[in-house]
């Protein structure tokens, strides 16, 4: 009997952590409960992107949309979804503006409306363990093309029409990375896939390879045949358990269906590939300090020229791309180069994917055109800022990225636009920062990462980013000067030419970019003694309104360190030498007679 | 620091996963982390041993372990709990997390408790953006959390 319903359960680590293993299971045996096991078949399917939303269940054909779903749910969506074929609307995911409850197409969320799912294609479709389904979708037709239709010079023909950008950081032709690797003569050649996903809050990569992990396998594949090597290596974060266990069943069922190893589809190419584990250190996203991390050494970056693609992994030409970079390669060789190059901009041709989160309402994972707005991204998909607060500025590039301001929120998101604006696209970050929060605390916390990051080879980069952090935590306590500023822009300038490798380059870039759009702020600080967001401790000041106070005690007992002193029903004094500047009288006070500032 | 009773030994499939791995070009890496995986650290016993099976020496070894913010030189606590540093949950109070949770364990970040029960870190982003601010504890990930929750997650794994 054929199957009438689906239902697909996010498989994404947000929604597995927040119960959507749970929620497979009962749904599994409830079907089985109610009878109707065979009439539904249940999917644990890649990242739908809506995290902030999650655990999500969608039903199909009825287009039931159920967010924050508990396993105690899954009775009742049998029940009325599966056996009656109603939807539940207490479950139905409501838009802000749409009409409550009803029935209407996913597509027509405004989280989705905007976006564009290349990359993102098979991730809440298929369920990424069954190999199956990959194929179902198209997986492997293009890997197939070249084998037997194409030739390497084509394939890099096609990525050129396409105009394809590494999407790690940089953005450098796909196309010219595989032809320098091709040209090199060689026996021995490497196609690697740097899955090093460590810019914190990106986490495009993490859900491509639990999602859709074939994208990648196929994408290498391709890369081998094209110029001609035989071995290849993933390169991914033993951070993500969730991932390599994805990945490694998948790399499995390839080898089973003859697609990874000796005598590709009968085409007599070989390659195969093994995973290889990060442990934590963000200069191995760095191509160079990878390759050494790959062959056992500490992951210290080299000078370039030679490039990896003449001296790569184990002193051969190698071809090292990200997971978002070959998940795109599939998709270009089925729809051809000349279809890809109509997305996008005009230097930058398809897709991003951004990790929207902060202070947004609906974090998650987007897809959308290059030369989308970041007002469209932040505003139309990310639904703005949530509690009616005020945008103050968006961070792309993590920590060797810059701000985005309120002035800039229109224009057209690509690779060059962003550096014009003083950012980059960097593996894709996009974090959203509200007017609670302090730029010179936010800047001090991407310092405080390239500091602990700064593998320490080059001194621009060791010495500069512990000087440049050390002035920021001046300011931040209240002792900076105003030509601290000017000390911090001749360190960083410096450290743009000098350093060895891209960490320490772009290093500075938070501190540029927000001296330069929050000059104001950094003022306050420094002259006024003012930090008007009240994240910086030490220049925050809790005082208690006589006026106001009527003497509860609530405020004294709140406090941790007993600073606060009075009689009852009568107003209460701060010792300000004592308070550690904890907040907590404030929070606890119910007649609003604490001022902070 | 819980003292280390009995002799640490490397397991059958530790032994075989050494042997399969040693014929493979830059093995370090793959083995630290099984060793890892079996022991919760890299004991300096395991690490001398392994120096002698790989031909490596313990110099290079320990330099690769401090170079990583993965490894780790001394015994965890029976439950780790991780504090997610990431860009979003820094902004959504990670650090308050952090200070919570040194009140209530009494230990610094980076310290096991007493008992032997907790040991308190932070690191890097984990990749659950959407639920921050986050913490794990072993493999189970607590999102979108507030310090006054924490007493509880404590309580759960006492």
């Amino acid at each position: 009997m054929a199957v009438k319903n689906y239902i697909l359960v996010c498989g994404g680590t947000a929604c597995e952590s927040a119960g959507g293993g749970d929620i497979y299971k009962s749904l599994l045996s409830e079907a089985e409960a109610q009878g109707v096991a065979e009439d539904v078949q249940i999917v644990k399917t890649g990242c739908f992107g809506f995290c902030e939303k999650g655990p999500i269940v969608k039903v199909l054909p009825e287009q039931a949309f159920y967010v924050e779903v508990k396993p105690e749910d899954s009775k009742e969506i049998i029940a009325e979804t599966i056996v009656k074929g109603r939807i539940i609307d207490r479950l139905q995911y409501k838009s802000d503006q749409g009409a409550k409850g009803e029935a209407f197409d996913i597509e027509n969320i405004e989280f989705y409306q905007k976006q564009y799912r290349i990359v993102l294609r098979n991730c809440g479709l298929i369920d990424p363990e069954k190999i199956d389904e990959y194929i179902a979708r198209d997986g492997y037709a293009a890997l197939e093309k070249c084998l037997f239709e194409m030739k390497p010079e084509g394939i890099i023909d096609e990525l050129k029409i396409a105009g394809l950008r590494g999407r790690g950081g940089a953005g450098f032709p796909t196309w010219m990375k595989w032809n320098f690797t091709k040209q090199v003569q060689d026996e021995q050649k490497y196609v690697v896939c740097n899955a090093d996903e460590g810019d914190p809050g990106a986490y495009m990569d993490r859900s491509t390879l639990e999602g859709d992990p074939h994208s990648v396998l196929e994408a290498m594949t391709i890369a081998a045949y094209c110029v001609g090597a035989n071995k290849g290596a993933i390169y991914i974060r033993a951070e993500y358990p969730l991932a390599i266990e994805r990945l490694e069943t998948a790399m499995k069922q390839a080898r089973e269906y003859g697609l990874l190893g000796d005598d590709i589809l009968g085409s007599g190419f070989n390659f195969d590939l093994e995973v290889r584990l990060g442990a934590g250190a963000f200069v191995c996203g760095e191509e160079t300090a990878l390759l050494a991390s790959i062959e056992g050494n500490r992951g210290m970056p080299t000078p370039k020229p030679p490039f990896p693609a003449v001296k790569g992994m184990f002193q051969k030409p190698t071809v090292i791309n990200n997971v978002e970079t070959f998940a795109n390669i599939p998709v270009i060789i089925n729809k051809g180069g000349e279809w890809f190059s109509k997305i996008g901009t005009e230097k930058s041709k398809g897709t991003k994917v951004f990790a929207l989160t902060g202070k947004i309402k609906n974090s998650g994972l987007v897809e959308v055109p290059m030369g989308t707005t970041l007002r469209e991204i932040v505003f139309d998909v990310g639904g703005g800022i949530p509690s009616g607060k005020k945008f103050k500025a968006a961070q792309t590039g993590g920590p060797s990225g810059g701000v985005i301001t309120e002035k800039d929120l229109d224009t057209p998101i690509d690779f060059d636009n962003l550096i014009a604006i003083g950012s980059m696209m960097g593996s894709g970050g996009l974090i959203v920062m509200d007017e609670d929060d302090c730029i010179v605390d936010v800047t001090k916390f991407y310092l405080d990462f390239s500091v602990e990051e700064s593998c320490g080879k080059c001194a621009p980069c060791r010495i500069g980013t512990k000087k440049l952090y050390e002035y920021l935590d001046k300011i931040t306590k209240g002792k900076g000067e105003m030509e601290d500023l000017e000390k911090m822009k001749d360190i960083g300038s410096a450290m743009k030419k000098a350093s060895l490798c891209g960490l320490g380059q772009t290093a500075p870039n938070p501190i540029l970019s927000t001296i330069e759009n929050f000059y104001e702020e950094y003022r306050e600080h420094i002259e006024d003694g003012k930090c008007r967001a009240g994240k910086c401790k030490d220049l925050v000041h809790y005082e208690i309104i006589a006026d106001k106070c009527i003497g509860c005690t609530v405020c004294a007992r709140k406090c941790p360190v007993n600073c606060i002193s009075g009689e009852r029903k009568k107003p209460h004094v701060i010792d300000q030498d004592k308070c550690i500047k904890c907040g907590a009288c404030y929070e606890g006070c119910k007649f609003d007679a604490i001022t902070v500032s | 620091m819980p003292v280390e009773t009995k002799e640490l030994k490397m397991s059958e499939g530790l032994l075989s996963f050494i042997t399969e791995w040693k014929k493979k070009p830059g093995n370090l890496i793959m083995i630290l982390h099984r060793v890892q995986g079996e022991f919760g650290y890299i004991p300096k016993g395991i690490a001398e041993e392994l120096g002698k099976m790989l031909d490596v020496p313990l110099a290079k070894i320990y330099g690769v372990i401090t170079f990583y913010h993965f490894f780790k030189l001394e015994k965890p606590g029976k439950h780790t709990i991780s504090v997610c540093m990431g860009t979003a949950c820094y902004l959504k109070g990670g650090q308050d997390l952090v200070g919570e949770l040194e009140q209530l364990l009494g230990v610094g970040c980076g310290g096991t408790t007493d008992d032997g029960q907790f040991t308190l870190e932070a690191v890097r982003c984990i990749g659950c953006c959407g639920l921050a601010p986050v913490l794990t504890v072993g493999q189970e990930v607590f999102g979108k959390l507030t310090t006054d929750k924490l007493p509880e997650i404590i309580a759960k794994f006492k």
